[in-house]
């Protein structure tokens, strides 16, 4: 039985699901619950940016770009002007698709690695403008955000809820929501990457050259990617600023792009779950460090660096290679 | 009838490099032919033009009577043409039938919104797709390598498995650029065979290779080239008596 798990397709959906389930077993105040919400939300960001960096290899430096847009779209829309979250988080979705599918298609026709240069021109502008239209979003002092509401369902940290009998507090709803959109996100992820288009995806890092013999469009297919990767991220940023209730400029800045790269690539190009732990170790260093704050950035250069370096597959694959490894040197020890 | 690839003056200079010049040939549905040529003649920039990687300095390639110049690598992937490569081009980071599987992305239609929710319909065209594929990875004898990470496989089984990603897209012409090179005795003979099943089966087979027993044993005709330009064309019973291609060869 054990072994059909593990030939299983979803079978990391399916342990990512328990920890879910489990992980509030070790929780004892909101404090946690709010840290692991903050961990799903950004984890589910950058299982959409690996998509783009991991599988298709191609570099975004201005995806907290996206991330704001999301969070200050849905904030502005459903704040000032009375639109209900939901259907406001899906505009802005599409709003930012087209946005990517407009800087995205005309560079990414054309040779070599422009990408980087235009997101990251593009995640200036954006947090440019987010600073100085303070009559729209606050300006940097930053602006609070309704609470999320699901068909009519009100989602705020500060309500309490009940459910079957169970009281809990809005800390435990955010939290298992979020977990939830987290496996969504997943779920989704790992469809695209076994598929026909995943495949494209990952032929444009693999062989580009072979990718366009067998008819591969291979610019194309980095744009798609490069939307899909967008709407995961503005999708979050939404969702971020609904769970947060108050937003600043900080979410769309270069740095938090870069805090996103950095969680790609230490957790693991290309490896779903590795991104998901880079996620978790990136969120938790700074409560860990928490003297050394304004360091941060340069810590999180520092690790993006040594990463590179010592563990260039990231963090979860070499672990797995070493696990596997091993296994494989008892199983010879035996023989 | 008219020929399957119709090569009309076609010129490609790099820089002051003349490395293709004023060439004509045609292939014609259903031959195997041979490009032949010293290092540097010429032969990989002829398959680059042809396969729309390079654009040419000037003149014309028709490929199936429809004038084909300036159209992207994909496109000609549309019209049935496909390639492998002297400098092997295979995705490192997939599994060997996940490469030749790539193969049939031409014939896979699903749409994001299907491909996202892994809806019935999609299950099913890739069933079929890893069938013909695995079929495909058979018939060039790659079997026992299905599961395999491309990057953990052998030199020779990867210059077989390219080959099986280019019959995946079900070409009407394919070009092998020195599919024998790095190859022991063994694997050539092999090799020969494949090429003679690929051409049975109605594939047009265009053929760059150094290995001039092969060459000769297989090739319908075959092009001489030299410095970019055409030394002699004919079947292998001219080519190994024309003085031309004798002077080159032996006379250096
Ligand atoms: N992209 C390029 N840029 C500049 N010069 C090139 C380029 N590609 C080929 N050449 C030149 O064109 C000439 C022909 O090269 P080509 O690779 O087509 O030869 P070939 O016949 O395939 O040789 P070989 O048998 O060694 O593979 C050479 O002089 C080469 O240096
Ligand atoms: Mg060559």
């Amino acid at each position: 039985m054990l072994k059909n798990f593990l030939q299983m397709r979803l079978k990391g959906l399916v342990v990512l699901a328990v920890i879910v389930l489990l992980l509030p077993l070790f929780f004892n105040n909101p404090f946690h619950y709010d840290l692991a919400t903050q961990i799903a939300i950004f984890a589910a960001t950058v299982v959409g940016l690996n998509l783009l960096v991991g599988f298709a290899g191609q570099i975004s430096l201005g995806h907290a770009g996206f991330f704001g847009v999301g969070a200050y779209f849905s904030a502005v829309m459903t704040g000032t002007y009375g639109w209900t979250p939901l259907p406001t988080m899906l505009v802005a979705a599409v709003v930012v698709a087209l946005l990517a599918w407009l800087v995205g298609r005309p560079i990414l026709k054309l040779k070599g690695h422009y990408l980087s240069m235009a997101t990251l021109a593009m995640g200036f502008i954006i947090a440019i403008i987010i600073n100085n239209e303070g009559w729209l979003t606050g300006g940097p002092d930053g602006m609070s955000v309704a609470p999320f509401s699901i068909f009519g369902w009100e989602l705020s940290s500060f309500n309490q809820y009940s459910l079957f009998g169970i009281e809990f507090g809005g800390d435990v709803a955010w939290y298992f929501f979020a977990g939830f959109l987290l496996l969504v996100a997943v779920w989704i992820a790992e469809n695209i990457i076994d598929s026909p288009i995943g495949r494209a995806l990952r032929s444009v890092h693999g062989s580009e050259i072979a990718a366009r013999v067998v008819g591969v469009d291979t610019s194309y297919y980095k744009s798609l990617v490069f939307v899909v990767s967008a709407v995961y991220a503005s999708l979050m940023g939404s969702i971020y600023a609904h769970f947060s209730g108050f937003i600043t400029p900080h979410l769309a800045s270069f740095e938090q792009s870069i805090v996103l790269i950095t969680m790609v690539v230490l957790g693991g190009m290309a490896s779903t779950f590795g991104v998901i732990l880079g996620a978790v170790v990136l969120k938790l260093l700074p409560q860990v460090l928490a003297d050394f704050q304004e360091l941060e950035m340069m810590m999180f250069g520092l690790i993006l660096m040594l990463t590179m370096i010592f563990m260039p597959k990231g963090l979860f694959p070499t672990l797995q290679n070493k696990l596997a490894e091993r296994k494989r040197k008892k199983s010879e020890e035996q023989a | 009838m008219t020929a399957l690839i119709e090569v009309t003056g076609l010129s490609k200079t790099f820089g002051g490099v003349h490395a293709v010049e004023a060439l004509s040939f045609s292939v014609d549905a259903g031959q195997i032919y041979s490009v032949i040529g010293p290092n540097g003649a010429g032969k990989t920039t002829l398959f680059n033009l042809i396969t729309g990687i390079y654009t040419p300095t000037q003149g014309e390639i028709k490929l199936n009577g429809e004038m084909v110049v300036g159209l992207e690598p994909n496109q000609l992937a549309e019209r049935g043409m496909c390639r492998t490569f002297q400098q092997m081009q295979i995705c490192m980071n997939m599994t060997a039938l996940e490469n030749v599987m790539l193969g049939r992305h031409l014939q896979l239609k699903s749409s994001f919104l299907t491909t996202m929710l892994r809806l019935p319909s999609l299950l099913k065209d890739e069933e079929d797709c890893r069938d013909h594929a695995v079929e495909l990875m058979k018939f060039v004898g790659c079997g026992e390598y299905l599961e395999t990470d491309a990057s953990a496989m052998s030199y020779g089984a990867l210059k077989r498995l390219e080959i099986a990603r280019a019959l995946a897209s079900n070409p009407k012409v394919v070009l092998l650029d020195e599919p024998a090179a790095g190859l022991n005795g063994t694997e050539t003979a092999a090799l020969e065979e494949l090429i003679k099943k690929i051409a049975a089966q109605g594939i047009t087979v265009v053929l760059v290779e150094h290995d001039m027993k092969l060459v000769m044993g297989i090739s319908d005709r075959l092009l001489v080239l030299n410095y970019g330009r055409k030394l002699a064309e004919g079947t292998p019973e001219e080519i190994r008596n024309n003085p031309d291609v004798i002077a080159a060869y032996l006379g250096g």
